[in-house]
């Protein structure tokens, strides 16, 4: 028993066969996504060093707390509905990638276009809060002057607050904040732009008929852990922005 | 997927199998042939041309800044003849001349020995010596190729620009290249060297994916990773490197973008540029370095594995003899992989660092020697007793592994940061990495080159101009680095114009006289191989089908035809039953590795 263990796991890497059982497209995949995350760690703890070496940061709870249509202070209450749209989009894909194992190509189309749609949904939720941060004006006391700015990569209106005039207004804050924010979370937008093409392109090969053909739905497990990754790292993303 | 399908989309149809897709070849254009092809072997042929092309632009760049250094107080006329504003009167414009310094440096070390020697060998020895049809995706390695090509073009391009390619050294340190009005060589030719080596990253990403799934997936029936040739884990390991170092640099490159256009401050902090205070603040050019050098060192390993690689093939083969201690060497290219993610901060000792936190990296920069070590001594070993054939390959072989030792010993010095302290930033520092690296490595690359020529171009080079592109090669380059070892000590810094304005530094007037001429010598005996390349493409002596195994090799690629066509192998890939360095075994020369073990063989390390 002992020994025949032993020899199908030396038998593994004997040549003629893919050692891991898996084709190389997913190998590549695998690796693919390993040397990216050498990419977001390098931005995250970039990000990290500058962050500490700093006096002063941004409160996540007066920076994040609106939401679209309301002037309720609601901190995170945005982000977290994108997380879970990010999140669920995950589930919608690995219902995709189990019909694929069913080679039952309605389903696949079915699950394929709600991730797309929750791909889509979370860069619409991405592109307000960009939007709203840029263009939403808050008073900055600068030079003893008060000045309007809004949050972008070379102003931070979210600085140590200072009484004014018997007003407490803030002060320029650390502009390491918008540069790493809209970096970083720009970076990883760019990945699910990228997620929802890949889907996208998926779909239609689905549609049609490709991979019935082919007698495989590889290639959307391929999409499949590509998107996950993707999601995965917004979780790293979300802890570092949003809540630590 | 398995082998044969790599060549067919779909998986082969069972009547398909009968007459295997092989032989008979596929009616090709000019195109899919020679241009946009995707056959490992065109790739690599294309990856060597383009990196011959760039070594020569990035020599002649050397030979034009030494002619400064070498004669501060002449002026060259003729030099303005061919680079017009940029050398006014015979004399070199200043910044000119630290644009030079720049693409030499980032020439040789990412176009000529990243791309130029693991693209040609991996593409062209991986699938042959691992017994695979071609790469795993033949299509993402033809892009490899062509991402290159398009960061190639960038790069040149940028020599032409008004205001000059980057100039602020191979390194680009902020805030000097993140600043437009620093300099001429911060404006547009820094935006395409970022935007170039974004293009180049790619090309590396898609190409070493490619290099170790091949390695995993697609080695023949009875290759075992421990029956691999040498040249292979050293392509695979630098296949490792890339992929995880490569991103890092990528990060660094993106950053850098933002600080030039978009106005953040990730690299910069309190500034005062003509007079005028700019508004960044917070960040910190030491970041830029640490990204820098994550990638850097790495890379320089990228440079070197394949060369050891080649050396390790071509020493084994020459000298009739099984390597020594071949699980020592991949143990030891394991340990470098490993070591080499950990020792970046030792091109930082002066930045300020904390000279605590810079003693952990003395002591892992100094154990990397251990694995580096291990191989020379491996090397030295297999040499001993050898029935040694000098072929060219051979002595290029022989003369990496001097000129490794020679700059791996100051590399020890350098490693100590208290010594690092005197040394940094001078002379000394170009003498060790280019003996070590820069003209090792492309020792390494001519052995490979002389090596598999036949292979290639189904042709054999020259001996003679061979020899005598070795030896004065050689010679050469301990004439031009061993002296700078000195001028090094003595404090002489690197990167500057003209020493002769220093008191300290005038007595190395002549020296840097003698260094220039002999760079300029080495420089024009390069075309004696250049020439012997070319010319024997078309009319080096042709292989015959009695002596296809010219230099009476065990590895896979000489079983294949003298040309073979896209899929290597006419008919079944063969089988491997024995390690690649059986020569000299019981009383025969040597025994392919596709021979079965005998009943009455002895055993052998590599078992
Ligand atoms: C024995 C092992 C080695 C040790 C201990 C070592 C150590 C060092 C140290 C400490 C430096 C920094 C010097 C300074 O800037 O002050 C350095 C520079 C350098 N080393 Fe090594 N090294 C070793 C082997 C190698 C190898 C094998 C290569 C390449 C194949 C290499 C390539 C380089 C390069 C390119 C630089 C200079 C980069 C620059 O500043 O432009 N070294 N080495
Ligand atoms: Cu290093």
């Amino acid at each position: 028993m002992e020994t025949a263990l032993a020899q199908t796991k030396t038998k593994m890497w004997t040549g003629g066969k893919s050692p891991f059982n898996v084709s190389y497209g997913k190998l590549m995949m695998w690796y693919f996504l390993m040397s990216d995350s050498f990419t977001f760690g390098a931005f995250l703890i970039s990000y990290g060093s500058i962050r500490f070496s700093l006096n002063h940061w941004v409160d996540h709870n007066y920076v994040f707390n609106k939401f679209p249509f309301t002037e309720a202070n609601l901190p995170l209450a945005f982000v977290s509905l994108m997380t879970f749209i990010l999140i669920f989009s995950s589930v919608t894909m690995v219902l995709a990638v189990h019909q694929g194992h069913k080679m039952s190509q309605k389903g696949v189309e079915k699950w394929l276009i709600l991730t797309i749609l929750g791909g889509l949904a979370f860069l619409g939720c991405q592109a307000w809060e960009w939007t709203h941060l840029i263009t939403h004006q808050h008073d900055v006391l600068v030079d003893g002057v008060l000045q309007h700015w809004g949050t972008t990569v070379s102003h931070n209106p979210w600085g140590p607050e200072v009484m004014f005039n018997g007003q407490l207004v803030a002060t320029p804050g650390p502009v390491a904040f918008g540069g790493y924010f809209f970096g970083i979370t720009g970076f990883h937008g760019f990945h699910v732009f990228t997620g929802v093409v890949i889907n996208s392109i998926m779909l239609v090969k689905t549609k049609l008929g490709t991979f019935q053909k082919r007698g495989h739905y590889e290639m959307i497990e391929k999409a499949g852990l590509y998107w996950h990754f993707v999601d995965l790292v917004w979780v790293f993303v979300f802890l570092c922005f949003y809540l630590i | 997927m398995n082998n044969e399908e790599v060549l067919h989309e779909q998986p082969l149809v069972v009547h398909d199998l009968g007459h295997s897709a092989h032989e008979h070849h596929h009616k090709q254009s000019f195109i899919t042939k020679y241009i946009f092809s995707q056959d490992h072997k065109m790739v690599s042929k294309q990856f060597l041309i383009t990196g011959i092309i760039w070594a020569v632009i990035g020599g002649l760049f050397s030979v034009i800044f030494r002619l400064q250094l070498g004669y501060p107080d002449q002026t060259f006329p003729f030099l303005e003849d061919i680079l017009g504003r940029w050398a006014k009167g015979g004399r070199l414009d200043t910044e000119f001349y630290y644009a030079l310094v720049t693409m030499h440096g980032t020439i040789l070390v990412f176009f000529v020995l990243t791309a130029g020697l693991s693209g040609t060998f991996a593409n062209f020895l991986i699938p042959l010596q691992i017994g695979a049809r071609d790469m795993a995706a033949p299509f993402l390695n033809m892009l490899s190729y062509w991402f290159f090509f398009a960061a190639s073009v960038l790069m040149f391009s940028s020599l032409f620009l008004q205001t000059g390619p980057a100039s602020g050294g191979w390194t680009i340190y902020p805030p000097l290249s993140a600043l437009r009005d620093a300099m001429d060589g911060s404006k547009t030719g820094m935006d395409m060297w970022l935007a170039s080596m974004a293009l180049f990253i790619v090309s590396q990403l898609l190409a070493g994916l490619n290099y170790i799934t091949t390695v995993l997936n697609l080695r023949t029936k009875g290759m075992y990773m421990t029956r691999m040739p040498l040249t292979i884990w050293g392509l695979f390991f630098t296949a490792v490197l890339g992929v995880l170092s490569f991103p890092v640099l990528l990060s660094a490159v993106i950053l850098l973008l933002f600080d030039r256009h978009l106005g953040t401050s990730f690299y910069l902090s309190d500034i005062v540029i003509q007079g005028k205070i700019l508004p960044n603040e917070g960040g910190s050019p030491i970041l830029f370095q640490h990204l820098f050098w994550f990638l850097g060192h790495p890379e320089v390993y990228i440079i070197a594995l394949p060369a050891m690689g080649i050396a390790s093939e071509v020493i084994s083969t020459n000298s009739r003899k099984p390597i020594f201690g071949y699980m020592a060497m991949v143990g030891s290219f394991f340990a470098i992989a490993i070591l080499s993610f950990m020792v970046w901060a030792h091109h930082m000792f002066v930045t300020g660092m904390n000279p605590f936190l810079g003693s952990f990296f003395v002591l892992l920069t100094l154990l990397i020697a251990v694995p580096s070590a291990i191989k020379v001594f491996n090397w030295l070993t297999t040499l001993w007793k050898g029935n040694i054939h000098f072929t060219p390959a051979m002595l290029f072989a022989i003369g990496f592994v001097s000129l490794f030792i020679s700059g791996g010993l100051t590399g020890i010095w350098l490693g100590n940061s208290t010594l690092d302290l005197h040394l940094h930033d001078t002379y000394f520092v170009i003498a060790h990495f280019h003996l070590v690296m820069g003209v090792a490595s492309m020792f390494g690359m001519f052995a490979g080159i002389y090596h598999w020529f036949p292979k290639m171009f189904g042709r054999l080079m020259n001996n003679t101009l061979a020899y005598i592109h070795f030896w004065v090669t050689i010679v050469g380059a301990y004439l031009i680095f061993w002296p700078m070892h000195y001028e090094g000590l003595a404090g002489m810094p690197r990167r500057y114009y003209d020493y002769s304005n220093w008191e300290s530094f005038k007595m190395f007037g002549g020296l840097n006289e003698f260094i220039s001429v002999v760079a300029a010598i080495v420089f024009f005996t390069q075309f004696l191989f250049i020439f012997n390349f070319f010319y024997s493409i078309f009319k080096g002596r042709k292989l015959t089908e009695k002596n296809k195994n010219p230099w009476k090799s065990n590895t896979l690629e000489w079983t294949t035809p003298i040309h073979p066509g896209h899929g290597n192998w006419v008919g079944e890939i063969p089988e491997v039953h024995r390690w690649p360095y059986d020569y000299g075994k019981d009383g025969r020369d040597f025994i392919p590795q596709t021979e079965p073990i005998g009943a009455d063989e002895s055993s052998h390390a590599g078992q």
